[in-house]
């Protein structure tokens, strides 16, 4: 009786409050892109353009998903671009070696899943803070790949004429939608009701505001840190072979620009660097507004120097306003 | 009920815990019995909440074992000790201070299906009944849903407290559950143990206050350093009695008879 009526008085209150960083991060794109639709109406009322941020967005959205569960667990993974490196290394391999795409998708994941579970285990056994961990590992696997491939490209022509290539990378007959968004919008929904709906889920939350409480209450905080990092080998790997898929081509440094992308992208959807708040939500228009600024600063006429400027300030501007919607309770 | 009064529940025997070089514990000798309350007594830093840890399976103890109904379980951890019937409201709280109040009820052993899926309206509706059943919360203020930073101290410890007493326990252990609260609120707790005691079952407290703690307990034990100095049932000492030993051993380290 009590709760309903709670609920019945103040519940425009109570949500606009419970999501103000939801709300205060999709005001930010709102903003951006009506300055960008006044500023160049021809470029961002035409298709062309979404269709552009839907082929590329998604290299960095994914892994930018993963990482949210990483950062929501209070840890942090860089390695991430080497295991979208690696993914699409072993890929290539195993498809040249195999000719069958199906077999090369199975070993790029269980790559990433092997990469992850590395990660875990110098976090949670060898006690490696993450942010150095990761360091190490990131060097490590882009090591590995520079050596295995010399330096070199590995074209993937031949890739195309499989099914698996059109239903990772093709087009959807309807608006030429790229499959990868698919899988993007695929991704997104499994890891949010992981995150929201399962148990697992409120294990991430838990461990990442409080680990102490979270031991103290019987969650196995090592395996829950363990599958977070697993989880962000395995989704950095596949993006990695859709990156390369998308343009038939493996190249050695392949991820290494998404790094600071999906990192900003997590941090400007408002999740908190101290770990045990964040949402799916959040990241998948932070990583709209990181994705889009480039290509509209361009639109709008400025040059492409001053990208790193705006994006600066757009982090610089989200973190303070979160950081100030969060103290006032 | 009353047949069981005199045997042992949780039972620690030799128990040795050392953090680096700083020594908790030391040849711990420690029980419970059935539907017994046994107040806890040690300056800071004397291994009150070390000892509670260890009987909660967070910490593992480097020497000794534990016992529970007289039966010596290997391997003891925090799953084992709750399917035993533990529960430990503890000085830290244990809350997520970021997560809502239904989620902290049921953190750790969330209620869902055999797939892990989470019955969140269950849980919230459980939730809202033992947040005024047993904490007479009725603030219209403070939901399930909401967040545990926005609630005073007192508050917060009301859930901590009810989320212990939510899972049935066998044995409720309090480790200075008052300090943060009001004399109202407090005058509650100690309701809640006489509650626990005349339920038929168990609880340890821990508390600064003897004055408190002396009423609810049947059985008194002192730590000091890391070791159990002495103890003493109710029938045996008096308050005042109590006070002194606990000022002598503040002074000399010791009891005046040894016990
Ligand atoms: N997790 C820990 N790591 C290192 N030292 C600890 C830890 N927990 C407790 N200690 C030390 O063990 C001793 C006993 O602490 P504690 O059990 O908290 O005492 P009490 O609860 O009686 O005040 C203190 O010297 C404390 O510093
Ligand atoms: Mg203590």
């Amino acid at each position: 009786m009590l709760k309903s009526n709670n609920l019945m008085n103040s519940s425009w209150i109570n949500s606009a409050r419970r999501y103000r960083i939801q709300l205060s991060v999709s005001g930010v794109l709102v903003v951006l892109f009506s300055i960008f639709i006044i500023g160049r109406p021809g470029v961002f009322l035409s298709y062309d353009i979404y269709y552009a941020f839907m082929s590329t967005i998604p290299f960095t959205a994914i892994p930018a998903l993963a990482l949210t569960l990483v950062i929501v667990t209070g840890e942090i993974d860089l390695s991430f671009p080497s295991a979208m490196g690696m993914g699409g290394l072993v890929f290539s391999y195993v498809f040249l070696a195999t000719k069958n795409i199906y077999i090369a998708i199975v070993a790029c994941l269980i790559t990433g899943l092997i990469i992850g579970a590395l990660n875990g285990f110098l976090v949670t056994k060898v006690r490696i803070p993450s942010l150095v961990a990761t360091i190490g590992t990131m060097y490590l696997w882009r090591g590995v790949i520079m050596v295995l491939c010399s330096g070199r490209g590995i074209p993937l022509v031949s890739t195309r004429n499989t099914f698996l290539f059109q239903a990772l990378v093709g087009r959807l007959p309807w608006k030429k939608i790229p499959m990868q968004v698919v899988w993007f919008i695929v991704i997104a929904i499994f890891l949010w009701v992981l995150l929201n709906r399962h148990k697992f889920g409120s294990h991430v939350y838990h461990l990442g505001d409080n680990i102490n409480s979270a031991r103290m209450m019987g969650i196995n905080v090592n395996r829950v840190k363990l599958f977070v990092f697993m989880q962000m080998g395995v989704f950095a790997a596949f993006a990695g072979v859709l990156a390369s898929l998308e343009v038939t081509y493996f190249w050695p440094t392949l991820g290494s620009g998404y790094l600071m992308k999906a990192i900003a992208a997590v941090f400007v959807g408002g999740t908190s660097v101290v770990g045990g708040v964040g949402t799916l939500f959040g990241t998948c228009i932070g990583v709209i507004i990181v994705g889009c600024l480039e290509a509209g600063i361009i639109a709008m006429g400025m040059t492409g120097f001053w990208t790193q400027l705006v994006y600066g300030l757009i982090i610089i501007i989200s973190l303070s306003a979160y950081s100030f919607l969060r103290r006032e309770k | 009920m009353e047949d069981k009064k005199l045997s042992s529940l949780i039972q620690l025997v030799g128990i040795y815990k050392h953090f680096g070089g700083v020594s908790a514990l030391e040849d711990i000798n420690f029980e419970v019995g059935s539907n017994e309350v046994v107040g806890l007594i040690g300056d800071n830093g004397a291994g009150k909440s070390t000892m509670i840890k260890v009987i909660m399976g967070v910490h593992r103890a480097d020497k000794g074992k534990i016992c529970f109904k007289g039966e010596e379980v290997k391997n003891w951890s925090v799953e084992k000790a709750r399917k035993c019937g533990v529960e430990t409201v503890y000085q830290e709280k244990a809350l997520g201070e970021k997560q809502t109040v239904w989620s902290n009820i049921f953190m750790g052993r969330e209620l869902s299906n055999r797939f892990g899926f989470l019955k969140i309206k269950k849980a919230k509706e459980e939730t809202d009944r033992i947040m005024k059943d047993y904490i007479g919360f009725t603030s219209k203020a403070i939901t399930p849903d909401s967040f545990v930073n926005t609630m005073s101290g007192g508050e917060q410890q009301g859930v901590a407290i009810a989320r212990a007493l939510y899972f049935n326990a066998e044995l409720i252990i309090l480790d200075e559950p008052t300090t943060a609260l009001s004399l109202s609120e407090t005058k509650k707790v100690l309701d809640f143990i006489k509650k626990i005691k005349e339920n038929g079952r168990s609880a340890i407290m821990i508390s600064h206050s003897i004055y408190q703690l002396y009423p609810v307990s049947d059985r008194f034990v002192i730590l000091d350093r890391g070791k159990i100095v002495g103890e003493f049932k109710k029938e045996e000492i008096s308050l005042d009695g109590l006070v002194e030993e606990m000022y002598r051993i503040a002074t000399t380290g010791h009891l005046s008879k040894k016990s």
